[in-house]
C-alpha cells in the first residue's frame, strides 16, 4: 500500500509535504542539455558571477541522475526524437524548463524547414523563460519559479481532499 | 526509424588464438562535453578506437534558406547564430560580402569599431574555447577563471551594443552605434588587468604534468594534411602553417595594425598536436590585446556607417569574402539576383572541416582522447550544421 | 597570377573542356565542363606556379529559371597567395558531377552537403549520404521548389505564428 496521495488533509500532512518539497527544491540537479546559444548563457549562469550553484543546483551528465532538464537552444526535428527519449529516461518527479525563444516557440527560426517550433510539442514543460538568449539573471529567476512550483506540490494528501480532480 | 547506436553491438574476431570483440558505442547527441550537439558512433576495441564516425545535423537550423526569405538587412541577426561564440566575425563577414556586392565603402571609424568589437570577441571566444577544453579534460578550476574574464568582456560589449552573446552590432556599411563615452577608458583598464592574467593560465594548467600527458603528442596533424582538409585558423597555425587572413589577404584596417601570428612549434610534443592548438589560442589572446591597444590609440573621428538604402538591392552577381574568425577563415558567399532578397547565401566555417578530419585523426587513439581532440579543434556545433 | 593568366594556362593545356572566363564579375570565374572538372582541378593543384592546394569552398546554387544547378568552387593557394573561382553547370533534372575528393579531402563533406541539400550526385565520392538532414528525410531543401512537409514522425511542423 502506497502513501502517495492517500491521506486526508491535516496539519501534519501539510507540514510533511512542505518538508518533502523543501528538501527536493533545495537540490535540483539538472541535466546538461545545452543545444545552442542559450547553452553558453547557461554555462555563464553556472559561472562565477551569476552562480546558480548557491541555490543547490548542480549539473549532471546523464538523464538518469537528474531532476530537471533545461532545454537551452533550438530543437531541430532530428533532435526532437532524441529529446523525447531522454525525457523518458529521467526518473520521476521530473521537470522541464524551456529556456529561450527557440525552445519556447521556435524563436526566430520559425521560418526554417528543419526546426521543431517549441519543445512543448514533444515533452511537457513546467517553466518558460523568454529571451534570446535569456540573461543569467533570467535563468536564475526561472529556476526560482520552478522551486516555488515545487513547493506547492502535494504528495501525501489525497487529491480530491485538496480540491483537485482525483488521480486516474 | 531506429535510433541506432543505443544498442551495444559486439563483433567477435579471432586473431592469434585470442578472441577479441569490437564494440559500437554511441557518444551524444546529448553529452557532457560542452561543444554542442554532436554525435559520434565509435567503434572501439577495448579502449582503443578503430573509427569515430561523426553524425551531425542536430542543430541544422536552415539559416542559409532563411536568408532568402528575410532580405539582406534582416539577415544580420541570423548571422550571429551561425557561430554564437564569436558572433561579431559572422556579422562582419555578412556586412563585407554585401558591401562587396554593392561596392560600398565603410568609413574609417566604422572599420575601427568593427575591429575593436571583433578582437574583443576573439578574446572571449578563445577564453571559452580554452576554458571548456580544460574542463572536458577534467580540470574544473581554470574554467571559472576563464568565465570570470569572459563576464567582464560581456559587460563591455553589452555597453557597446546591448547584448551579451548574439550582438547584431554591425550593419551593412558599418556598425550600428558609435563607441559610448567612457568605453575606451574602461577597455584599457580591462586590458591592463587581463594581460597579466594570461600568465596565470600558464601557472594553473598549461605546463601541468597531468595536462601535458593528456594533450601532448595526441592527434598530430601535419601541415600538408591540414591544408588538404582545409583546416583553418588556430588549427592550421598549430600545424606549422603561418597563414592568417588578417595578414596575408588583409581586409578592413588590419594593414595599419601590427601584430604577430603565433605558430605551433611542438614545444611540448610534436608540431600539430593538441597542445599546440591550445597554446596558439593562448598566444592569440595576447596578440589581440596588442591590436586593441593600437586601435584605441589610432581610431579617427567621423561617421561609423555609410549611407545604405533601406531597400538594399545590390546588382546581380556573386561575391566571396573571407574573414579571420576566432575559429579560422570563414568564407561568405552570396549570390544576388538584383532584388532585395539574396538568391543564395553560403557560409563555409572553420569547424566544418575540423569535424571532417576527426575520423581520420582518431584512429588508434583511446576513447578519452576523442574528447581532447574535439575540444582542441574548437568545434562548435552551429558552425558545422548552420 | 590573375584569372586571365590562369585561364590562358588552362586553355593551353586542356583545350576542349575549359569554357570562357568572365572577367567582369566581382570574382572572375572560369566555366568548366562537368566531365573535365577532375582533370582541371588536378592540374591546378599540381602545376608548380599555380599550386592551388586549398579548396576553400564548394557551393551549389539552384538556378531554377535556367534549369541548371551550378556548383561553384573557390580555390586558393597558400604558396602563391592567389585565388580562383570555377563554375560547373549540371542539368537540374539529373545533376551529376564528378567528385574532386581525390584532389582535396576537404571536398568530402562539402560535396555531401550539396548532395543532401540540393540533390547533386557526385560520381566517385567515397561516402555519399545525407549529412545535415535526418537519413529518412525526403526532398532537397535548398531547391527553389521544395515544399515543407506537414509533419515529421508525428511532430507537426505547423505553428500559429506572426512571422508566417
Amino acid at each position: 500500500m502506497s502513501l502517495i496521495n492517500s491521506m486526508p488533509e491535516m496539519v501534519i500532512t501539510a507540514k510533511a509535504d512542505a518538508f518533502l518539497n523543501w528538501t527536493r527544491k533545495s537540490s535540483v540537479w539538472w541535466m546538461l542539455f545545452g543545444l545552442a546559444c542559450c547553452a553558453i548563457e547557461m554555462m555563464q549562469t553556472q559561472g562565477p558571477r551569476a552562480d546558480v550553484d548557491r541555490f543547490g543546483t548542480a549539473p549532471r551528465a546523464a538523464p538518469r541522475q537528474s531532476d530537471l532538464m533545461i532545454v537551452a537552444g533550438t530543437l531541430t526535428l532530428k533532435m526532437a526524437l532524441r529529446t523525447k527519449l531522454l525525457y523518458e529516461q529521467m526518473p520521476e518527479p521530473r521537470y522541464v524548463v524551456s529556456m529561450g525563444s527557440c525552445a519556447n516557440c521556435g524563436g526566430l527560426f520559425q521560418l526554417a524547414y528543419s526546426v521543431c517550433d517549441g519543445v512543448d510539442k514533444v515533452i511537457p514543460v513546467d517553466v518558460y523563460i523568454p529571451g534570446c538568449p535569456p540573461r543569467p539573471e533570467a535563468l536564475t529567476e526561472g529556476i526560482l519559479k520552478l522551486q516555488e512550483k515545487m513547493m506547492k506540490e502535494k504528495w501525501l494528501v489525497r487529491k480530491e481532499a485538496a480540491g483537485e480532480p482525483a488521480a486516474a | 526509424m531506429s535510433l541506432s547506436g543505443f544498442e551495444v553491438e559486439v563483433e567477435r574476431t579471432t586473431a592469434s588464438g585470442l578472441e577479441t570483440e569490437e564494440m559500437t558505442l554511441n557518444m551524444g547527441p546529448q553529452h557532457p562535453s560542452t561543444h554542442g550537439v554532436l554525435r559520434f558512433v565509435v567503434k572501439a576495441d577495448g579502449e582503443v578506437m578503430r573509427e569515430a564516425i561523426p553524425d551531425v545535423g542536430y542543430l541544422h537550423r536552415s539559416i542559409e534558406k532563411i536568408s532568402e526569405k528575410v532580405g539582406y538587412h534582416g539577415f544580420m541577426p541570423y548571422t550571429d547564430r551561425v557561430d554564437y561564440v564569436a558572433a561579431m566575425f559572422c556579422n562582419q563577414g555578412w556586412g563585407m560580402v554585401c558591401e562587396k556586392l554593392a561596392g560600398i565603402e565603410v568609413p574609417k571609424r566604422g572599420e575601427y569599431c568593427r575591429v575593436i568589437a571583433a578582437e574583443f570577441n576573439r578574446i572571449a571566444s578563445h577564453l571559452l574555447s580554452v576554458g571548456t577544453m580544460v574542463l572536458d579534460i577534467g580540470a574544473a578550476t581554470p574554467f571559472f577563471h576563464a568565465f570570470r574574464e569572459r563576464e567582464k568582456i560581456n559587460d563591455l560589449l553589452e555597453e557597446l551594443c546591448g547584448a551579451r552573446l548574439t550582438y547584431n552590432y554591425m550593419r551593412i556599411g558599418g556598425v550600428a552605434w558609435d563607441l559610448p563615452p567612457g568605453f575606451v577608458e574602461k577597455s584599457i583598464a580591462f586590458l591592463d588587468a587581463f594581460e597579466p592574467l594570461i600568465d596565470e593560465y600558464n601557472d594553473l594548467i598549461t605546463y601541468n604534468t597531468i595536462y601535458l600527458g593528456r594533450v601532448a603528442d595526441v592527434a598530430v596533424i601535419s601541415g600538408p594534411e591540414a591544408i588538404n582538409y582545409n583546416l583553418v585558423g588556430p588549427n592550421l597555425r598549430a600545424s606549422g602553417v603561418k597563414y592568417d587572413v588578417r595578414r596575408d589577404e588583409p581586409y578592413s584596417v588590419y594593414p595599419e595594425l601590427e601584430f604577430d601570428v603565433p605558430v605551433g612549434t611542438g614545444e611540448e610534443g610534436t608540431v600539430g598536436d593538441c597542445f599546440d592548438r591550445y597554446i596558439v589560442r593562448i598566444r592569440e589572446m595576447q596578440e589581440s590585446c596588442k591590436i586593441l591597444r593600437q586601435c584605441f590609440k589610432q581610431i579617427p573621428d567621423g561617421p561609423v556607417i555609410a549611407k545604405v538604402p533601406r531597400k538594399f538591392k545590390p546588382p546581380a552577381g556573386d561575391a566571396y569574402i573571407r574573414v579571420e574568425s576566432a575559429r579560422g577563415d570563414m568564407g561568405w558567399y552570396a549570390v544576388s539576383d538584383g532584388s532585395e532578397f539574396p538568391y543564395r547565401c553560403k557560409v563555409r566555417t572553420g569547424s566544418f572541416a575540423a569535424m571532417a578530419i576527426i575520423d581520420k585523426v582518431s584512429r588508434g587513439l583511446m576513447i578519452a582522447d576523442l574528447v581532447a581532440v574535439i575540444a582542441s579543434l574548437d568545434i562548435v556545433a552551429p558552425e558545422v550544421d548552420r | 597570377m590573375d584569372a586571365a593568366a590562369i585561364h590562358q594556362r588552362l586553355k593551353a593545356r586542356l583545350e576542349a573542356n575549359v569554357g570562357d572566363c568572365d572577367l567582369q564579375a566581382k570574382d572572375p570565374f572560369i566555366r568548366v565542363e562537368p566531365a573535365a572538372i577532375l582533370e582541371v582541378c588536378r592540374f591546378l593543384r599540381d602545376e608548380p606556379d599555380l599550386q592551388f592546394d586549398v579548396l576553400s569552398n564548394e557551393t551549389g546554387v539552384d538556378y531554377k529559371a535556367k534549369g541548371i544547378i551550378e556548383v561553384v568552387y573557390h580555390l586558393y593557394s597558400y604558396p602563391h597567395r592567389h585565388a580562383l573561382v570555377l563554375k560547373v553547370d549540371a542539368p537540374r533534372d539529373n545533376p551529376v558531377v564528378p567528385s574532386v575528393e581525390t584532389v582535396w579531402k576537404a571536398a568530402n563533406w562539402l560535396e555531401r552537403e550539396i548532395y543532401d541539400l540540393l540533390g547533386v550526385t557526385f560520381e566517385g565520392h567515397s561516402d555519399l549520404r545525407r549529412l545535415l538532414m535526418p537519413e529518412d528525410w525526403i526532398g532537397y531543401p535548398l531547391r527553389k521548389d521544395f515544399v515543407e512537409p506537414e509533419e515529421y514522425h508525428g511532430i507537426s511542423t505547423r505553428r500559429e505564428s506572426l512571422l508566417r
